[in-house]
């Protein structure tokens, strides 16, 4: 009987190309990382031309252009198509990207195509995101796929070249953390929740080095649309990677997608797939616990993803903190923030909700957030924009008349893209406002200079849009609400 | 190798030095995603620090580190623990180098700018609070202090004054050493990635 291994130990083991070669006595090696196949690389348009360039200056090729997808997300404006790119330099960025593309042969997802979106939204949604494999791209949130019990992180430019010109990285192996959540969820509490309360709880470096697994009870009984929006945010705690081991959830999911295996390729992969579990017995270099009972929904009120409370809490005082550095930092924060020691986070006014992102952009989000507006308006003065992940989502979320529920509500539903997660295509805040935001950074500046930005699950931003205020979504909850979170997408709603 | 890149050698030098006592700095600070619009890699050290260095009316923000006359010249920046954290932005290490920055000394480091940091000749040195403590004191009490850096040795001093050992990952030093970068050795290895592909992938 061969040692237990983790979950992420075995996919890391299928993808070793070349050992580390710390122990080598050969000389060429001195010390050099393992070299990992990388199954997938999915590549943007803002962390890909100058590895492009690489290659022609080296006079390179895409070694495995079938290996790689390449659509536009961060800085696509998100108004009507149609409509000229506004900002001559993003435009310039997009045409380098179908520049770069056609000469290299990569499968490209452009603006205008029906396929385009959020890289992290379209992976899985094209059913390229699978088990067991290595996912990589220019984007720190690439460890959304894990949520499939993939292998996915984010890299720099120079790694996306290297991937692009020999399919490989190289990596030291990353130590475990055991994420355990165990528990029943209280109604109004989500995967957002669960993700922001832990990273309060081990602060944004409390990851580094590691590669997370999600495990648990809370966890199995998340959807795959929830696990993603937990995997996602691995990275706010500093995390390599967070992934949770498939199940059957994960297989409904992905059968019948574009480019997930078919006939007999399907009952081969899945029974691979069964396999890649964590073994009883094997062990993590770290584990954590969280009782997902006790959770309330949360709510970020500084400029880290760590400065989370529940939304019931009252803003920290810099007195509270253990040390004087984090006495500091917060302090710091609440200026920017313009929040006060000590006042209930439930009384803050904003100007601003946005509904999408990476994070938080799919149908059980949309459908979350629809299910406190449909009948509400938002409250006068609060601009709501709502931006689905994808074309995909968006045709669906029509389909099904949830366009019509935010229309009504007085919101503003808008074409897929990274929108004012990263304010690089229009959609950003003004100096001073605040917003309440279901992406996954509340950094200063993030949303637009001077902009505040309070990170919330899609219930919580849509209560909130409704009062104007930061709200408990719980109060606004007590009537019909089916049809909202947690129904399976199934493969042919998102044909 | 043809294929090989080739950029400085990273051995030893001594420099003036800024500090920035600050947690967690995050990349949208180092460079914000405004200027993510680019397709090269020049021209982003005029926007490093931003919204910190420049105030809203586009006049410089006097009080900024970066910005003090002092600040001139100094090639090494000595900042708060978790450096780097969040995106996964390379713009990051390319504006700081293209300010002049040559090495960061911090606590600690968030992993993929310590990666990507070192891809461009910007050395991460991870010291203890304590070392740390007599970095932002000695430079508190002289502005003129400098820091001397022996990457062969993985030694870091202030100049006249106390050292400590700093470590790197053994392959990212020798390249740096070297003034080479990873990808000529990857390419090195495609007979085994070949190999790999056909039973594997």
């Amino acid at each position: 009987m061969s040692k237990p291994t983790t979950l992420f130990e075995k996919v890391w083991g299928r993808h070793v190309v070349r050992e580390d070669a710390n122990s080598s006595v050969v000389r060429e090696d001195a010390g050099a990382p393992a070299v990992l196949y990388i199954d997938l690389h999915l590549v943007h348009e803002v962390t890909s031309p100058q590895a492009f360039d690489g290659l022609r200056a080296r006079g390179l090729r895409v070694r495995r252009p079938d290996r790689t997808v390449a659509t536009m997300d961060h800085s696509t404006p998100t108004l009507p198509r149609g409509l000229a790119v506004v900002d001559p330099q993003a435009e310039a960025q997009l045409r380098k990207l179908e520049e770069n593309c056609a000469e290299f042969g990569v499968q490209l997802f452009a603006l205008g195509s029906a396929d385009q979106g959020i890289v992290h939204v379209i992976g899985p949604e094209l059913g390229v995101t699978q088990p067991g494999r290595t996912i990589v791209c220019g984007d720190s949130h690439t460890s959304t796929h894990g949520a499939f019990g993939a292998l996915a992180f984010g890299i720099g430019t120079s790694e996306v070249e290297h991937v692009l010109a020999t399919q490989c990285l190289l990596q030291r192996k990353a130590k475990t953390l055991e994420v355990r959540v165990d528990g029943a969820l209280q109604p109004g509490v989500g995967a957002k929740d669960i993700i922001l309360a832990l990273i309060a709880k081990i602060g944004t470096g409390g990851a580094t080095g590691h590669v997370i697994e999600y495990r648990g009870s809370a966890i199995e009984a998340l959807d795959m649309e929830a696990r993603m929006t937990v995997c996602n945010m691995s990275i706010e705690a500093g995390a390599r990677a967070g992934m949770i081991a498939p199940d059957e959830k994960t297989f409904a999911w992905l059968k019948g997608r574009r480019f997930a295996p078919t006939g007999e390729a399907w009952d081969k992969a899945l029974a691979d797939w069964r396999t890649l579990r964590t073994d009883d017995g094997a062990t993590f270099d770290a584990s954590v616990k969280l009782d997902a009972s006790k959770l309330a929904p949360m709510i970020t009120y500084g400029t880290n993803p760590g400065m989370g409370i529940p939304v019931t809490d009252t803003v920290p005082a810099p007195e509270s903190a253990e040390n004087a550095a984090d006495r500091a930092a917060l302090a710091k924060a609440l200026d920017y923030m313009g929040l006060k020691a000590g006042a209930p986070i439930a009384e803050q006014r904003v100007d601003v909700v946005f509904i999408g992102s990476c994070t938080n952009s799919r149908m059980s989000d949309l459908r979350a957030a629809a299910s406190i507006l449909r009948g509400r308006k938002v409250a006068p003065g609060v601009q709501v924009l709502v931006v689905p992940g994808s074309q995909a989502i968006k045709r669906q979320a029509e389909a099904e008349g949830l366009d019509a529920v935010f229309r009504a509500a007085g919101a503003e539903w808008r074409e897929a893209g990274c929108s004012m997660c990263i304010a690089m295509n229009g959609d950003q805040l003004k100096p001073g406002q605040y917003s309440v935001s279901t992406s996954n950074r509340n950094f200063e500046g993030r949303q637009g200079r001077g902009g505040r930005t309070m990170l919330a699950s899609p219930l919580t931003a849509a209560a909130t849009a409704v009062t104007g205020r930061v709200t408990d979504p719980r109060t606004l909850m007590g009537r019909d609400i089916s049809g909202s979170a947690g129904a399976l997408s199934k493969p042919g709603d998102l044909a | 190798m043809s294929t090989a890149g080739k950029r400085d050698a990273f051995t030893t030098f001594d420099s003036a030095y800024v500090v920035l006592p600050v947690d967690n700095v995050d990349t949208d600070q180092i460079i914000p995603a405004r200027f993510l619009k680019v397709t090269d890699k020049r021209g982003l050290g005029e926007s490093v620090f931003a919204d910190w260095r420049i105030l809203p009316d586009g006049k410089p923000n006097v009080d900024f580190p970066l910005n003090r006359p002092d600040a001139k010249g100094a090639q090494i920046l000595v900042a708060g623990a978790n450096f780097g954290c969040g995106s996964s932005r390379e713009h990051a290490p390319w504006a700081l180098v293209g300010w002049g920055l040559r090495a960061i000394v911090a606590p600690s480091f968030a992993d993929i700018f310590r990666q990507n940091a070192m891809k461009n000749g910007l050395l991460p040195i991870a010291v203890d609070p304590a070392f740390h403590a007599q970095l932002l004191e000695a430079r508190h009490a002289n502005p003129a202090a400098r820091i001397a850096v022996d990457l062969p040795a993985q030694s870091v001093a202030l100049v006249g004054g106390p050292s400590a050992r700093f470590e790197i990952d053994p392959f990212a030093k020798e390249c740096l050493v070297n003034g080479v970068d990873e990808l000529g050795y990857l390419l090195a290895r495609l007979e085994d990635i070949k190999r790999y592909e056909s039973t594997h992938a």
